[in-house]
């Protein structure tokens, strides 16, 4: 287990020192010059060039990927070029704000989507699961922004019971917060809860044929303790791996949520640094969602291996 | 008789009609089912896959799955009606009276929990507190004879070994001293000698609890040494019932006739004869049926068959059969068999292998696979290899094949010419000369393609043909392998196992291979499918001069197909000869154990060698004869001592054995007396 956690987080800065390598290229294949696009079209060139020299952009490219490294070995994440506030604040900031609202919508979401999947599953072929599946089915059809769109619309412009903009008043209290924070979850609730009941609903549809299942009825087990015992704990391993391995397409919703609603997280941050060729911004925030991202498969890991003996006892890899 | 009728039945099966719902429609799978099993008593029912037998028992402890219904009939266990029976009651008599084991033990135990747990469980279930249940399992384990059963306990399922696995199974079945016990296919997967274990522990236990049982299995050798009376089912109905071993050597009814007449049986060799065939197919499943169900492929039909059932005669004492013209049967009996098209003289050597072995390397362990092989294959000829599963013969086929290198210092010579150890390191002419066909064809088919482009690519790809010479190889390889214009435009999925197994087969002599190494080529199959496939290798052999090399658990198979015989054990050649010779006796002592062990459906030898334990591991071989360990025959302090070599102990056969081949013949000839 130990040898596996190691490996795993090994594994995982390997590919985070790739992640900045491929942020970094990319970032520098876009044409531009840094210091005139800081500093605007109508600059004199001496002072887009000493900007460049003072923010080490006119040195060669892979001098500045050590420094940046280098800085970001000591903690430093460097300064904004666009709004020169440093980078650890904003990022800072918007994570918290990102997670709130992940966190917040997983957290309606996960226990509903798993109750409804599993029920849906148990009653194969009746009316709520046939309503489950279609339900499931096009929420995550359905692109983000539409759905998120359709919120608006409804809920927030033409019934105005939510406000349109996902920003609570600094120093409001939580019910205020949520109250803002409203709309955004809803989408997100809607785009995560058919991935995750379908996930569940198909994990304990493949339990109840196994043939274990078959032997614990054959027992003479009530269905109760079959159900309990022998197919939850075998069909939630499928979907704990498949959420936690799917982070990058919760991301996805969260970005296009965010952007919908003006919320100033992560996601939006990162569209803002990406247009203003805010390269310590863009490349600290990827670096940060690469490292959600490795601790929530990580976590999934863990837990997966709680449940499953064969990878718990390391045999199997 | 009148005694044993007074008791109520372990299970009766009245006129029961099962129909799954398919989108909507009903469609009939058992058509009238009738039969009846004593207390103690095992009954076995066979018949071809799709028949109906699994649906029986499902229906009988009312487990169908969701689409499945009774629509008639009555299952009684111990006098009561299943079908009538509620839900509480259900699961009551689930707990305490009958029992199921099936197919694939690894899928029957959850995974997840450990096997003590999962045993205990089913005493827990009858009442017993958590300290009892636990002490039960321990207990019952032991009673399937599982030495430690107090680590057993504490092992999850993948821990074990998969005869490990079914004994943990059965000791959970066993734990309601059942009335009844049912066994779907218990030990199909099994190696055929844990097979033996298995059938062996069934047996006893039964000796010793007096439950009665269902044996559901496709191989006949396994129902005749476990079975006291038999049901032939075909299309959901029993169409003879008899006592077993009289059922397979005097059947009396056309079907049962035909599912004999397909086995390669009483050391049947290609050389001799073809293999029948039943004609046709099962019916597919929900169409409407004549009134006797096998009219369709009966040689004997009439007018009558179509129209009135057949009612049950008694030809025998203690049979029944369902046949309008039981009285023509012998005529089918007589049929004199196909003689064989004539025999191929095997050419030049092919194939040569000096001191070939195999090396694994396994957590720092050094794994010798295979130990020393020198083995000649001539043209035309086939080499059998048999040995239980770890021992070697994969390892061996998948080194001719270049899948992996053997060990340095061997040398592997095709017509003459050293070849490389990996196919991507051979020319291309020497990966065309050898190809592989698998036990299931799917892995060798792209399920996408049609038949067509299958084999078009096959063609391209290994004989560099294409446009008009391609298109007529095309067809004559279709013609060779017997199948019709209109299966080039299917695709796999469309196709039948034995189907799926002749595109195969077209597919590996596409490019005129001087060798075939078959993996099981036949083991998916229905018996009369499998005489077909094994009719079409031996004609192909005939017509291209092929080598094969089989590989098959099943003796029969190997039998009829090999003109030598390799037996291996732990990775070393035991025993080498012609096929008559070796199957003839006297044979080494692990092949003489080995062919003891397969249950055949001509019945056992009157002593059965019993094959103890597992096949040691190849990381730590037991030294001197790396057989001792299990040698019934070993002698002590010469055995466990020094390794035999291989020596010709008689023209063409060669052996691995301290035992001189007079002394080993006396012995055999003794102990069969
Ligand atoms: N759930 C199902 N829905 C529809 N058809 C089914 C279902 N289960 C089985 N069948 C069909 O019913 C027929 C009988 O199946 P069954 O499994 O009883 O055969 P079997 O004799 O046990 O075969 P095998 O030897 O392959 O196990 C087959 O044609 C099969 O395809
Ligand atoms: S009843 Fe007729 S068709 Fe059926 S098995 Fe007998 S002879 Fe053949
Ligand atoms: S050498 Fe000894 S142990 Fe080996 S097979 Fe012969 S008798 Fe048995
Ligand atoms: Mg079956």
């Amino acid at each position: 287990m130990l040898r596996f956690l190691i490996r795993r987080i090994a594994l995982g800065l390997v590919t985070l020192l790739l992640l900045t390598v491929i942020v970094f290229a990319l970032s520098n294949v876009i044409p531009g010059d840094v210091g005139r696009q800081i500093l605007g079209p109508f600059a004199p060139q001496e002072s887009v060039d000493e900007l460049n020299q003072r923010l080490g952009t006119d040195q060669p490219l892979y001098t500045q990927y050590f420094n940046r490294m280098a800085d970001y070995a000591r903690g430093d994440l460097g300064e904004s070029y666009a709004s020169r506030e440093p980078v650890s604040k904003l990022i800072g900031e918007s994570f918290w704000a990102s997670a709130k609202l992940a966190l917040l919508a997983l957290l309606v979401t996960i226990p509903l989507a798993v109750i409804a999947g599993v029920y849906a599953a148990l009653k194969r072929g009746s009316i709520f699961d046939r309503v489950i599946v279609t339900l499931s089915l096009a929420g995550s059809s359905l692109p983000e922004f539409v759905t998120a769109t359709f919120i608006i619309v409804t809920l927030g412009v033409s019934l105005s019971i939510f406000p349109v903009l996902a920003r609570p008043p600094d120093g409001a209290d939580p019910l205020t917060q949520l109250y803002y924070l409203a709309m955004p979850i809803m989408a997100l609730v809607i785009v995560y809860f058919g991935y995750i009941a379908r996930m569940a609903r198909a994990g304990v549809v493949a339990a109840l044929e196994a043939d274990y299942t078959r032997t614990a009825v054959m027992k003479g087990l009530k269905r109760g303790v079959v159900i309990r015992r022998h197919v939850l704990r075998n069909a939630l391993l499928p979907t704990i791996s498949v959420v936690a391995t799917q982070t990058g397409y919760l991301f996805g919703g969260l970005l296009a949520v965010e952007l919908i609603f003006n919320y100033n997280g992560l996601g939006r941050l990162l569209v803002t640094a990406a247009r203003d060729k805010d390269l310590p911004l863009l490349s600290a925030g990827v670096l940060v969602i690469g490292i959600v991202y490795m601790i929530a498969t990580l976590l999934a890991d863990v837990l997966i291996s709680i449940l499953n003996p064969r990878v718990r006892l390391g045999e199997d890899g | 008789m009148s005694a044993t009728e007074a008791r109520t039945a372990a299970l009766k099966v009245e006129d029961l009609e099962v129909a799954y719902d398919v989108r909507g429609v009903l469609r009939p799978v058992l058509r009238g089912v009738s039969f009846e099993i004593r207390p103690g008593e095992a009954y076995g029912l066979v018949g071809e896959s799709g028949c109906g037998k699994s649906t029986t028992a499902y229906a009988a402890v009312r487990y169908l799955p969701g689409n499945g219904h009774i629509t008639a009939g009555r299952a009684l266990i111990g006098g009561d009606d299943v079908t009538a029976m509620g839900a509480e009651d259900l699961r009551a008599l689930r707990a305490s009276r009958i029992s199921m084991v099936y197919q694939d033990p690894g899928q029957s135990l959850n995974p997840t929990i450990k096997v003590g747990k999962q045993v205990a469980e089913a005493f827990a279930v009858l009442g017993a507190s958590k300290e009892e249940a636990r002490e039960r399992a321990i207990e019952a384990l032991r009673r399937v004879r599982i030495a430690d059963a107090e680590r057993v306990m504490e092992r999850y399922p993948y821990q074990l070994s998969g005869g490990m696995q079914q004994r943990a199974v059965i000791a959970m079945a066993l734990a309601c001293d059942p009335q009844l016990l049912i066994l779907d296919e218990p030990t199909t997967g099994l190696d055929a000698t844990v097979e033996a274990e298995v059938l062996d522990l069934v047996a006893n236990l039964r000796d010793e609890t007096g439950a009665a049982i269902l044996l559901i299995a496709h191989n006949l050798g396994v129902v005749r040494r476990t079975c006291d009376r038999v049901g032939i089912m075909y299309a959901g109905r029993i169409v003879e019932e008899g006592i077993a071993g009289e059922v397979f050597d005097d059947p009396q009814h056309p079907y049962t006739v035909g599912l004999l007449r397909c086995l390669p049986r009483r050391g049947a060799a290609k050389s001799e004869r073809r293999l029948d065939t039943i004609p046709g197919s099962l019916p597919l499943i929900g169409t409407p049926l004549p009134a006797c169900v096998f009219e369709d492929r009966c040689a004997l039909a009439s007018a009558e068959c179509r129209t009135a059932l057949p009612t049950a005669s008694h030809p025998r004492p203690d049979r029944t059969v369902f046949c309008h013209h039981v009285d023509r049967v012998a005529e089918l009996v007589a049929a004199p068999v196909t003689a064989a098209a004539g025999e191929v003289a095997p050419g030049e050597v092919v194939l040569q292998l000096e001191d070939v072995s195999k090396t694994f390397r396994q957590g720092g362990h050094e794994v010798r696979a295979l130990v020393g092989v020198d083995l000649e294959l001539r043209a035309g000829e086939t080499l059998g290899l048999v040995g239980e599963s770890g021992s070697g013969k994969t390892t061996l086929a998948k080194a001719i094949l270049g899948i992996h290198a053997a060990d340095q210092g061997g040398v592997i010579r095709l017509d003459g010419e050293t070849l490389a150890g990996l196919t991507t390191q051979r020319s291309a002419d020497a990966r065309r000369a050898i190809q592989i066909i698998f036990q299931n064809p799917d892995s060798a088919l792209n399920r996408s393609k049609t038949v067509r482009s299958i084999l078009s690519r096959a063609l391209s790809k290994l004989a560099g043909l294409s446009g008009q010479a391609a298109d007529d190889r095309l067809e004559k390889i279709r013609e060779e392998v017997v199948l019709s214009p209109r299966h080039l435009d299917l695709k796999p999925r469309q196709l039948s196992g034995g189907l799926k197994q002749r595109v195969a087969i077209g597919n590996a002599f596409a490019g005129d291979p001087r060798i075939v190494v078959c993996d099981e080529p036949t083991s998916a199959l229905d018996v009369s499918v499998q005489a077909a496939i094994l009719n079409l290798l031996a004609d192909l052999q005939r017509d291209e001069q092929a080598s094969y090399i089989v590989i098959s658990h099943d003796l029969g198979v190997v039998r009829y197909l090999s003109d030598r015989i390799a037996v291996l054990y732990l990775g070393r050649l035991m025993e080498v000869g012609d096929a008559a010779t070796v199957f003839a006796g006297p044979h080494h002592p692990y092949t003489e154990a080995l062919l003891s062990a397969v249950p055949s459906v001509d019945g056992d030898p009157p002593a059965r060698i019993r094959l103890e334990g597992e096949v040691p591991s190849a990381i730590d071989v037991p030294s001197g004869c790396v057989f001792h360990t299990r040698c019934p025959r070993a002698i002590q302090g010469t055995c466990e001592a020094s390794e035999p070599p291989l020596v010709e102990v008689e023209a063409g056969h060669m052996m691995r054995c301290h035992i001189p081949i007079d002394e080993l013949r006396r012995l055999q000839a003794t102990d069969a007396g």
